[in-house]
């Protein structure tokens, strides 16, 4: 770390009245964050449209596009009209890096054996989005009509997590 | 406008309403945040129930073996009551979204 970005973020920490609460994302990373978590269950969502043959697999695949995609574009409304820049931070990188790889495993396979894989990453990775915005993302942000957004968005992600299990059990 | 034709047009309205004979009621569900509100209605057979939703995505009513109702984002969609009981649905694309529906007969 640069000795000028330090001074700026103890800067930032001394008049933060967050300065107690350090790990705790701002408002611009959190709208990144829940957006980047959007985007992955997009870009996952793609892939099984074009790699399952299975019926209930697609469809579940193209509610979560079309959930995903109205919701993010409900986010970039919010923050245009809030004046928040979403900030690119740590956990956003994490999630997209970890997301890749796990897609990169699912493109090797193909058939059952890609759809079982599919779905249980999907009931997974809503179980972990949901965790982080329970116990980080909607307590951390400041901004009220944000925070409506990631109550609204916690409540999908509950949702889905349940419809994947559903199709889970059909797959048996 | 002439107030005198105003009042006379406002006498016609309730003179239309009150001559219709009494006819099935329409219940309003609202869908908002992923919430059916009233959670819970009653109505009699011959009933209709609207639902009227106010989210960015698709949801659905689903009763398990009974009927199917989709009501697409910022749109309404409407079922007749055809019989009397108690009807649990919830939604097939967020299945955490529950309702009950209990109608009387007629
Ligand atoms: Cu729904």
């Amino acid at each position: 770390m640069s000795v000028r970005i330090s001074t700026i973020f103890a800067a930032f920490c001394l008049l933060s009245p967050a300065a107690f609460a350090q790990d705790a994302p701002s408002d611009p990373q959190i709208a990144h964050i829940a957006y980047t978590a959007g985007v992955i269950d997009i870009e996952a969502a793609n892939l099984a449209v074009k790699m399952s043959k299975n019926e209930d697999v697609v469809a579940f695949a193209k509610d979560m596009l079309r959930d995903h995609e109205a919701v993010n574009k409900q986010a970039l409304d919010l923050v245009a009209k809030l004046k928040v820049t979403p900030e690119d931070n740590a956990t956003s990188q994490s999630l997209t890096q970890a997301a890749a790889k796990e897609r990169d495993a699912l493109a090797k396979l193909d058939g059952a054996a890609f759809d079982k894989a599919y779905v249980e990453n999907e009931i997974a990775y809503h179980k972990q989005v949901n965790g982080a915005l329970e116990t980080l993302l909607i307590p951390s942000a400041q901004n009220a009509e944000l925070k409506d957004l990631l109550q609204t968005g916690l409540k999908l992600f509950q949702g889905h997590q349940q419809h994947a299990e559903h199709v889970a059990t059909m797959l048996e | 406008m002439p107030m005198i034709m105003r009042t006379a047009m406002l006498g016609g309205v309730a003179m239309m309403l009150a001559s219709l004979p009494a006819q099935a009621a329409t219940m309003k569900v609202v869908i908002d945040k992923l919430v059916f509100t009233p959670a819970e209605i009653s109505l009699a057979v011959g009933d209709t129930i609207e639902w009227v939703n106010r989210d960015v995505m698709e949801h659905t009513a689903t009763v398990e073996g009974g009927f199917d109702v989709r009501i697409p984002a910022k749109k309404s969609a409407s079922i007749v009551v055809k019989e009397a009981g108690t009807l649990d649905y919830y939604c097939r694309y967020h299945p955490n979204m529950r309702g009950r529906i209990v109608a009387r007969a007629k």
